[in-house]
């Protein structure tokens, strides 16, 4: 099968099985950002925007992506610069092996969209399906809500 | 405390933003040359063996480049445990053999052009299986009915007790005084048994190897890796071929907590890629992560302690029993670690007797976890002194204080018990735990609320508990970094180091050694870590070595580049070398006023005056292992109607020395101790009763989310170790280890129940608070 996708704003001709799934063939068309940790959905080292909708992209059809726009973390900003969102992961220490950070800043993005002042508890829910090992999600927490202040500033 | 410029600052991860990117390349990142992708067949069987194995069909389907098995491979005996050489553990695995030793074993391997081929060529393998009786309980090992798994000229290549006809892979008798007449002195005697599970490391990134032909056919592998020169070196061995003609290169690692400490994967992709000549990429499933990689070794652990009414422990036996799982990897060193991290923290006891066994059993193999035996250790011997201190009535907290090592102490087991050998004495220099243990009190409400048994809004019952460790600072004398550092003409350095950053920001902390040493801005470095060719050796990331033994390598590196920099500004300045200062990317002559910056000795050095690149090498070992110390606190709420128990709020107090980096070191602390609430309440692996595992994935294995989290604070309390780079002692392992026995502890705070048994879910906690009013009220 063979198919459009915009991904980040580039328009890009993908050839895939129908097995294929969205974050197969991101990946093949060297889209790295997007991370692999379980391929059941379980994770969220994999999570993308789909249109507007937070998705875990090993869990999507390539075919359901045909025609959409995909957001990546390294084109969240949209001109391949960090957003806010990334420097406050950084800023926050909340960035150790960074595998599961870009799908992290993506499930953030998709929450501080939705919810722009969270409450601690909203912060829990909006990240509960993003797994993370190395640092005990207390500097994570602190990011979004470091993330939170500087959106709420910069808007 | 000493005034530092860098050190001590919470420089920002070099790497952080371009992680959160998603620019920073892992090993599944790397670009290659239509790779043959590698992937397993596994045992469904717990012990058999393979009387035939047919592969014609499969090599014979369209794009299959190859199958791999016993029969066709090399039959070399090795450890996957990536150790110093020789390993401390028994050379018991192959490639493939001719038998399976438990469920997820490997059988063979398919490289092909697609996953999806390489699946169907496994479906077409004729295997005759012959099953064998299995050995799942760990007690019965020993039992000459017992099955025995290794019984084929298997080995230990160091001189310990190995016992295979006995499924003994480890074992260890340490005695210390006397204990028969110390348990005689005592009062009273306190003996109890505990057991912990095994657990997953659960990294985010999978274990994952990629390898190639480099253009004059030396084999590159780039591999998710703590240990790339170990990788080397056992590869080499493995399949024959010398060390020079491999290159391992570790990009970012996705996290390793020992379960990299293993060199699983990376001598197949070498095998296949030099077979084939083609580019070979193999990645584990998570469910191949959480079966067929390694665990943490499930251990039972007898504690029995005599103590005198004043409080005095006057003999200790420490008895362990260690379930390896199908393999040895790490059994006998995880095995001594769970004494030689523990028994010396309470070192006035003058009697002890710590005896132990590693075995085999058909389960899923055990490894290094972050921890390394002591997390299994304290679990009871944390309980043990809670129990203790009540049988005394006296304070826990007070308790701990009055009797842990203090500074200017030493303990016999740091003389007496080390990896495979004897240990090394050492007097210890810094020790922050009294402090911590106050700072964490007052944080968690210490006084105000323990034992007062507070009801929760839905009738739970709260309790507080606390748990006192140490650890170490690195294997001393058998550890060893090395480092170099470069001058550019700019005044920047290129520093190379074989330390391996899987995440923990080593890069970062060594650049700000560096930096500190040299008085110039860690933006002013450039690193590169681990890569075979390139850098020096490093015996890698594991034993809690890389600040201390990795960053002492990097500063004496940076302090001898200091050196050649002077002497290159005296001569510029044409003074004595010892009457200049040392500033800030400069030297400056107190006479003259006259600087000198790195940038032009960089010039100098390069285009005019006694050319020559100014470069210095250093390595450093340590005759010491100097322990961090950490009280970590819990607060919990046990639901008297469920079993349920949730951690309210979680504190943790350590001493690092100086912390190099504060909030990395912090997040170190952290990350350890939601990983082992987490082990503690929730993690399992549970298994039928063929020894299958049953839950391989993350959503039925128990590993917290953000929704589980308790309130968490953690506090630095900065000691300065002598022997440490800049003060600084380990932080990465210690953490993990306080969360089980101080949530146990707090628990029977709570209601009064002792869990024994890990992990302590609900249906536990119910079943012993069932047990408990049973015993309260005996029926008519």
């Amino acid at each position: 099968m063979n198919g459009t996708i915009i991904v980040n704003g580039a328009q890009i001709e993908i050839d895939f099985d129908p097995a294929d799934t969205l974050l197969d063939v991101l990946r093949d068309n060297g889209h790295t950002e997007v991370k692999r940790g379980c391929s059941k959905g379980e994770c969220g080292t994999c999570l993308v925007l789909l249109d507007d909708l937070l998705v875990n992209s090993c869990q999507v059809f390539a075919a359901t992506a045909l025609g959409k726009k995909v957001t990546t973390s390294s084109g969240l900003n949209g001109d391949g610069r960090p957003h806010v969102i990334h420097e406050s992961f950084a800023d926050a220490g909340a960035v150790q092996c960074g595998f599961c950070t870009p799908g992290m800043v993506m499930a953030t993005h998709s929450l501080l969209t939705t919810t722009p002042d969270p409450t601690d508890e909203e912060i829990r829910l909006g990240l509960v399906g993003n797994l993370c090992r190395c640092t005990g999600y207390v500097k994570i927490f602190d990011a979004v809500k470091l993330a939170c202040k500087r959106m709420r500033k910069d808007g | 405390m000493a005034d530092y410029t860098t050190v001590g600052k919470s420089v920002k991860k070099i790497d952080a933003l371009s992680l959160a990117m998603g620019t920073e390349p892992f090993t599944a990142d790397y670009p290659l040359d239509s790779p043959l992708v590698l992937k397993f067949m596994y045992s469904d069987l717990a012990h058999a063996d393979i009387v035939s194995l047919d592969a014609s069909r499969a090599e014979a389907l369209d794009g299959v480049a190859g199958v791999f098995h016993f029969w066709n491979c090399p039959d070399t005996f090795y450890t996957t445990a990536g150790q110093g050489y020789p390993e401390p553990s028994a050379y018991d695995n192959r490639l493939f053999d001719h038998k399976v030793r438990f469920v997820g074993d490997r059988i063979c391997m398919v490289a092909a052009e697609t996953s999806e081929i390489a699946e169907e060529a496994i479906s077409l393998i004729d295997l005759e299986m012959d099953p064998l009786p299995a050995l799942f309980d760990p007690e019965l090992a020993r039992d000459p009915d017992s099955p025995r798994l290794h019984a084929d000229g298997e080995y230990m290549p160091i001189p310990v007790r190995y016992q295979p006809e006995e499924n003994v892979c480890a074992g260890l008798n340490i005695p210390l005084g006397d204990v028969e007449s110390g348990m005689k002195e005592a009062d009273f005697i306190v003996e109890h048994r505990y057991t912990t599970h095994q657990a997953s490391h659960a990294a985010m990134e999978p274990h994952v190897v990629a390898c190639y032909l480099d253009p004059r056919d030396r084999v590159v592998l780039v591999t998710a890796t703590q240990v790339p020169f170990h990788v080397r070196r056992i590869v080499g061995r493995v399949l024959d071929i010398p060390i020079q003609r491999i290159r391992v290169i570790k990009p970012r690692i996705g996290g390793g907590f020992g379960g990299k400490q293993e060199v699983l994967l990376e001598p197949y992709a070498a095998l296949a890629t030099l077979r084939t000549g083609r580019s070979t990429f193999c990645e584990f499933t998570r469910s191949e992560v959480f079966v067929s990689s390694r665990t943490r070794h499930p251990m039972r652990v007898d504690f029995k302690m005599g103590v005198k009414n004043n409080g005095e422990i006057t003999a200790l036996v420490m008895d362990a029993l260690m379930d390896s799982g199908a393999y040895g990897s790490h059994g006998l060193t995880v095995l001594s670690n769970a004494g030689a991290k523990v028994l010396p923290l309470f070192n006035k006891i003058p009697n002890m007797l710590f005896t132990g066994s590693s075995v085999y059993t058909n389960l899923p193999v055990g490894g290094a976890y972050r921890g390394y035996g002591a997390t299994q250790s304290y679990f009871g011997f944390n309980q043990h002194i809670d129990m203790i201190a009540r049988k005394l009535g006296v304070d826990f907290l007070d308790y701990c204080k009055k009797w842990h090592i203090k500074e200017g102490e030493t303990s016999d087991i740091f003389r007496i018990l080390g990896e495979g050998k004897e240990g090394v004495s050492q007097v210890i220099g810094s020790c922050g735990l009294g402090e911590c243990i106050d700072v964490g009190a007052a944080a968690i409400g210490w006084k105000e609320k323990r034992g007062r048994k507070q009801r929760g809004a839905n009738g739970a019952i709260r309790g507080v508990g606390a748990a006192v460790m140490m650890q170490g600072s690195g294997i001393p004398k058998i550890d060893m970094g090395g480092a170099s550092i470069k001058l550019n003409e700019d005044g920047s350095f290129n520093l190379a180091v074989g330390a391996t950053d899987l995440g923990t920001g080593s890069d970062t902390i060594l650049i700000q050694i560096a930096a500190e040493a040299l008085k110039a801005p860690p933006e002013k470095f450039e690193i590169l870590s681990s890569d075979t060719d390139l850098t020096p050796f490093d015996v890698g990331a594991y034993a809690s070595s890389t600040t201390y033994i990795s960053g002492g390598a990097v500063k004496k590196c940076a302090l001898a580049m200091l050196d050649q920099l002077q002497s290159v500004a005296a001569e510029a300045l044409e003074v004595d070398k010892e009457t200049l200062r040392h500033e800030p990317e400069c030297f400056t002559d107190p006479a003259s006023g006259k600087s000198f910056t790195f940038e032009q000795i960089g010039y100098r050095s390069f285009y005019a005056v006694n050319q020559a690149q100014l470069q210095a090498n250093a390595s450093h070992t340590s005759d010491v292992s100097p322990p961090p110390f950490l009280a970590q606190f819990a607060e919990v709420e046990v639901d008297p109607e469920t079993g349920v128990v949730r951690v309210v709020e979680f504190v943790s107090a350590v001493d690092c020395g100086q912390p190099i980096n504060p909030i990395l070191a912090e997040g170190q602390v952290e990350g350890a101790a939601v990983n082992g609430i987490s082990f503690a309440l929730s993690e399992q692996f549970v298994f039928n009763r063929d020894g299958r595992v049953t839950n391989a994935a993350f959503g039925r294995y128990g590993i917290y989310t953000t929704a589980d989290m308790p309130r968490m604070q953690t506090f630095l309390v900065p000691t300065d170790e002598e022997n440490g780079p800049f003060g600084a002692k380990s932080v990465g392992e210690i953490a993990i280890n306080g969360p089980a026995p101080a949530i146990a502890n707090a628990i029977f705070d709570a209601v009064g129940i002792r869990l024994y048994d890990l992990p302590m879910t609900p249906e536990r906690v119910f079943q012993a608070l069932q047990e408990s009013r049973s015993q309260e009220e005996p029926s008519a």
